[in-house]
């Protein structure tokens, strides 16, 4: 069984401001999310209500079909993994792998066998690890709870990138052998972009987009020629660059009878990856309303 | 392994094609598993599902229930005549409008094929 997540015009307030306003969402449950946003955009609060860390100032927030809020039974199999791994810095590593075994589903055995994959020193203090060690052990414990949502909060931070890699690798092999819900928090997005089914983009406290990662991919497209014959195509872009003669813009969606009259013109059309069209779609001066 | 271009399910879709028409996936041979393709490439399962789908849609391939994919009798035909289709859109459009650009008269590419075809016999 897998968690469904389901927010209702959730607010979370710290202080005066707003961390979320208003927050409807859906998720199915099984299916590998990116969460795409900036700092301080509102990540981290949403991946905290979900795994009951927090409490929302208003709205309701389901996993798995209930409230989450004092939900034992349910958030005994969520988990959230947050860069660094919330230990007890004191503890060595075999006993942090150890208390994971307060969750019903801990697979003890997967996370000493990752550990030794991924050179985790069992005898070492927490504290002495390196920050990528550390990483790679929070990233371990997160796996190893078989969890039914599993959330990973810029985990990968500290790892290298054959770490990353090889984490991106068991977490789709422990993904295939057991389909459950996954979000993956993250700014490094090209590099998770394929692991991902469908992706959310908060900003500002809002949910700004959600849809399936070919959505995303299709969405937009870069237009460079001539200026002239560029300008006279009458498009919104989200940012242009001139060199001589040459013009390039950016937009967020090319419907099929611009890209006709693009290509008629001898413009050539390219695509925008995931990450660049996040660029341009969270950045201030391009966002209306809001 | 991706070219950004086109969505990634549709290369896989292609490619599957392709090892179809070139004899490395044979009529009526069984197709790696959603899983397998997913590891493979290392991309989300449902990606490779919907390269799965296009391709039964397009009756190339078939699925047996519980026991897999596998790859249509006519899929080899089918894909052949798929291709002449597009073949003159797909690459002789782009190469008239390419020699149109560097000024090559048609004769001359006329010319060149007949030679061609001369070197091929």
């Amino acid at each position: 069984m897998s968690f469904t997540v389901n927010l209702r015009s959730v607010t979370l307030e710290y202080g005066a401001e707003p961390a979320l306003a208003d927050v409807d969402l859906d998720l199915e449950a099984g299916k590998i999310y990116g969460l795409l946003g900036r700092n301080g955009a509102g990540k981290t609060s949403l991946l905290s209500l979900l795994a009951a860390f927090r409490k929302p100032t208003s709205g309701e927030v389901l996993v798995g079909g209930e409230p989450v809020w004092e939900n034992a039974p349910i958030v005994s199999r969520v988990a959230l993994i947050r860069e660094g791994g919330d230990f007890d810095d004191t503890e060595t590593v075999k006993g942090t792998i150890e208390s994971g075994q307060i969750r019903p589903s801990f697979d003890t055995d997967y996370a000493f066998a990752l550990a030794d994959r991924f050179e985790v020193p069992l005898k070492k203090r927490v504290n002495a690890l390196s920050r990528g060690k550390r990483s790679v052990l929070a990233a371990l414990c997160g796996l190893a709870a078989r969890a039914e949502l599993t959330m990973f909060d810029e985990v990968h931070l500290g790892m290298d990138a054959p770490t990353r890699d090889a984490f991106y690798k068991e977490l789709l092999a422990e993904y295939m052998d057991r389909p459950h819900t996954v979000i993956l928090s993250t700014h490094l997005i090209d590099e998770v972009a394929n692991y991902l089914e469908e992706v959310v983009i908060v900003d500002k406290g809002r949910i700004l987009r959600h849809a399936d990662i070919e959505t995303f991919q299709g969405m937009g497209a870069t237009l460079t020629g001539p200026a002239a014959a560029v300008d006279a195509l009458g498009l919104e872009p989200l940012a242009e660059q001139r060199l001589g003669g040459t013009k390039s813009i950016t937009v967020a969606a090319l419907d099929a009878a611009a890209r006709e009259r693009a290509a008629a013109a001898g413009i050539e059309v390219g695509p925008v990856g995931l990450q660049d069209l996040f660029i341009h779609l969270t950045a201030p001066q391009d966002r209306n309303g809001a | 392994m991706f070219d950004d271009g086109t969505p990634i399910y549709r290369q896989i879709a292609d490619q599957i094609k392709a090892e179809i028409m070139n004899g490395s996936l044979e009529p009526g041979g069984k197709v790696m598993s959603t899983n397998q393709y997913a590891a493979f490439y290392q991309i989300n399962p449902a990606t490779a599902q919907k390269a799965f789908r296009e391709l039964v849609d397009e009756g190339i391939l078939y699925k047996q229930r519980g026991v897999g994919m596998y790859v249509a009798d006519d899929a080899r035909d089918r894909l052949a005549a798929d291709f002449r289709e597009r073949f003159f859109e797909r690459v002789l459009a782009p190469l008239v409008r390419e020699a149109r650009q560097a000024g090559i008269p048609l004769s001359d590419i006329i010319d060149y094929l007949r030679d061609q075809e001369g070197a091929l016999r």
